[in-house]
């Protein structure tokens, strides 16, 4: 197994903005950075953190304030546009709107880096195209009009463009913004298997955090403080990571789900719940819901029991000894409003 | 896998450009009929037979039909040719760089820059911007002219490009270019107000636009612009092509669209500006035309579009002026009424189907 090749490299980078008269304004500072072959990052954090400004800076569309960057060894500011082209591709959260432009075209567009002044595909660039768009498996739909097409084949179509300017690195800000749960899942399944298939370094920004944490080799957190957090997903939930960067009233990230928490700082009388886990898991939830707080113990003067009885789920309530059954999760919850609420 | 999905590729585009080539040749073939017909139709009208003659043996019965075709009518339907290619090879250069299907030199006052820049030298001058006061310069003073109308829509241009940046809808940026479009107009009329009656009827004459008059070197001038704008038009058609995805994708695929930019608008500007100095402000034929070349050809590739775009405006050109001149009759209409009643119905059947509008870019 040969050594994996580094793409992009930042050291002691500062991203931010020149203001006038000779001041800046930093978002972030003294972040080193690496970003290998084949690998699949994420860069995660709350709104506001600077994502974007830390994309654009190591795109080169905008100027670092300090440090250095380089893409395969190369220093970033000595590249020319049309060589950072061939280096590094891009998937933006701009919405493309040309009438008239079929697939095809669309994705023959990636290979402007390398024809000549009038844009001529030669048979090596055709072939770039049509590979680019098997892998993304968009080959079908290559004579369709984009205005025709649905907003996940559309982001696929735009991957399959960046993917024909035959880059080692792919950069996508917010790739899964405009579309669907499973458009979403799949986008991300794509990007996993892209990263693994061709050896590209992919760079994704996003806010699906559950999506993220299962697809990412390595996950970036850039925190609203400018403190930024590198490590697998893994090592970074339980850090307790995510639980400071997301931290905001009501809000609690579950390191036991990977998720957020909608309903914990609940006030309302406290209850036990017992039985088959995933009756528990999901009774669980709706007592949360209507604000119960929730507890293991068996000795609660009220307590529900959850189990299958002929692989039919029911809910037996304890109230000071009297035991009462339900056979659906609405008629429970009626019967513990009216508890509640005398 | 591949192969055949790049075989079943391959087929269907063979179908497409054999399409094409019918159009193309059948559009060439009109347009060659149309230049005749421009020929031969007037207020004298000239046997077809004898307008072959003087075409090919440079001679005829009547000196006069000799004269009138060799030094009138093949000057002003080579104008009309040039017309015809630059307005709308300038309007499709706007609508793919502000991304708007409603851009046009006339509709973004690209035109009245271009006829303000005209005035500044007449003024300076002592004279009124018109034809006949054109026509009095010699070689240099076209040349001067054209220079100043081409950097009058360049600043304009410019305005329009720099309040882009700033506003990215679609149809504010219309309102922005038919705004600035007023103020340059009313700055000439500020001047015409203090203008003597007779120049100013000159004037109004001149904005009704005639592709008449253009002749001897002033017709060496304006083709050497227009074909040098149409040069410069067609070498950044790959720059064309990219902007399609926006400025920003643009530059992720290395253009360097500030240059890419300063090259579009000095073509614009060249097309609009020598062709507005010499037959006036010509409206809708830079908007219609891209339109209806798109719509023709079913693409936004510019390596396609720029060149049929070219057939199709040459065609609408040579169309309005056989117009009118109203065939049979004494009588000629200028030729921006004409160009208008065709044109004007082009754009309302655009923003009526495209209700979408300020989204799309079409």
């Amino acid at each position: 197994m040969t050594a994996r090749k580094s793409i992009l490299t930042a050291v002691d980078l500062s991203i931010g903005y020149r203001l006038s008269k000779g001041q800046t304004y930093k978002i972030a500072g003294h972040l080193q950075l690496n970003l290998w072959q084949g690998e699949l990052v994420c860069l995660l954090g709350p709104n506001g953190a600077g994502k974007s400004t830390l994309m654009r800076t190591l795109a080169g569309l905008h100027p670092a304030l300090e440090g250095y960057i380089s893409i395969t060894n190369l220093p970033l500011s000595d590249l020319k546009p049309q060589d950072l082209a061939r280096k590094l591709s891009m998937v933006l959260t701009e919405r493309v709107e040309a009438g008239n432009l079929t697939v095809y075209e669309l994705v023959a567009l990636g290979r402007y880096p390398y024809t000549s002044w009038l844009g001529t595909l030669t048979a090596k660039d055709v072939t770039k195209v049509y590979e680019a768009m098997d892998v993304i498996g968009i080959t079908a739909y290559q004579h369709r009009s984009i205005q025709y097409l649905s907003d996940g084949e559309r982001q696929k179509v735009m991957l399959a463009r960046a993917l024909a300017q035959d880059t080692d690195m792919i950069m996508l800000d917010e790739p899964t913004a405009h579309l669907d749960l499973p458009s979403r899942v799949e986008m991300m399944q794509l990007l996993h298997q892209l990263a693994k298939k061709t050896q590209k370094a992919i760079l994704l920004s996003t806010h699906e955090l559950d999506l993220a944490l299962q697809a990412a080799d390595k996950v970036w957190l850039l925190l609203p403080d400018g403190n930024l957090q590198v490590g697998t997903p893994e090592d970074l939930v339980l850090k307790g990571a995510f639980e400071s960067a997301f931290a905001r009233n009501g809000l609690h990230f579950d390191q036991a789900t990977g998720g957020f928490v909608l309903h914990r700082d609940n006030q309302g009388p406290v209850i036990g719940l017992s039985g088959h886990k995933d009756l528990v898991f999901w009774t669980r939830r709706a007592l949360q819901r209507e604000g119960f707080r929730i507890e293991t113990d068996q000795t609660n003067a009220y307590r529900i029991e959850a189990l299958f009885t002929n692989n039919q789920p029911d809910w037996t309530l304890y109230q000071n000894g009297i035991s009462v059954q339900y056979n659906s999760m609405a008629e429970l919850l009626a019967a513990l409003q009216l508890w509640k609420n005398n | 896998m591949i192969h055949q999905n790049t075989e079943a590729g391959r087929t269907i585009s063979k179908s497409h450009s054999s399409f094409r080539k019918i159009v193309v040749s059948s559009l060439i073939f009109l347009i060659i009929a149309g230049f005749l017909l421009d020929i031969m139709l007037g207020s004298v009208s000239i046997p077809f037979r004898e307008v072959v003659r003087i075409l090919f043996e440079q001679t005829s019965e009547q000196t006069a039909w000799l004269y009138i075709v060799q030094k009138i009518r093949i000057p002003k339907a080579i104008t009309a040719v040039l017309v015809g290619c630059g307005l709308s090879v300038s309007g499709l250069q706007m609508q793919t760089l502000f991304r708007n299907p409603l851009a046009g030199p006339s509709e973004l006052g690209i035109t009245a820059g271009a006829a303000l820049g005209v005035a500044v030298v007449m003024l300076s001058n002592g004279h009124i911007t018109s034809m006949p006061a054109i026509r009095q310069l010699g070689i240099s003073g076209s040349w001067l002219i054209v220079v100043a109308a081409s950097m009058g829509s360049a600043l304009v241009l410019f305005l329009v490009v720099l309040i882009a940046g700033r506003i990215r809808d679609n149809v504010v940026l219309l309102i922005v270019g038919v705004m600035i479009g007023t103020i340059t107009l009313s700055v000439i009329s500020i001047w015409q107000y203090f203008s003597q009656p007779e120049q100013l009827q000159e004037y109004i004459l001149w904005t009704f636009g005639s592709l008449g008059g253009v002749t001897d070197y002033h017709l060496y001038v304006l083709a050497g612009t227009v074909i040098m704008g149409l040069v410069l038009a067609f070498a950044s058609s790959k720059a064309l092509n990219v902007l399609l995805l926006g400025e920003n994708y643009a530059r992720s695929m290395g253009l360097t669209v500030g240059w890419a930019r300063a090259i579009i608008l000095a073509s614009t500007s060249l097309l609009t500006g020598s062709i507005t100095a010499f037959c006036g402000p010509i409206g809708f034929i830079g908007i219609a035309v891209p339109q209806l070349t798109r719509s023709l050809f079913n693409t936004s590739n510019h390596r396609v579009l720029i060149p049929c775009t070219c057939l199709i405006g040459t065609l609408l050109m040579l169309a309005c002026d056989i117009i009118a001149h109203m065939p049979g009759s004494q009588t000629v209409l200028p030729i921006n009424i004409v160009t208008s009643l065709l044109g004007a119905p082009v754009v309302i059947w655009i923003i009526v189907t495209r209700s979408n509008l300020r989204a799309s870019f079409v």
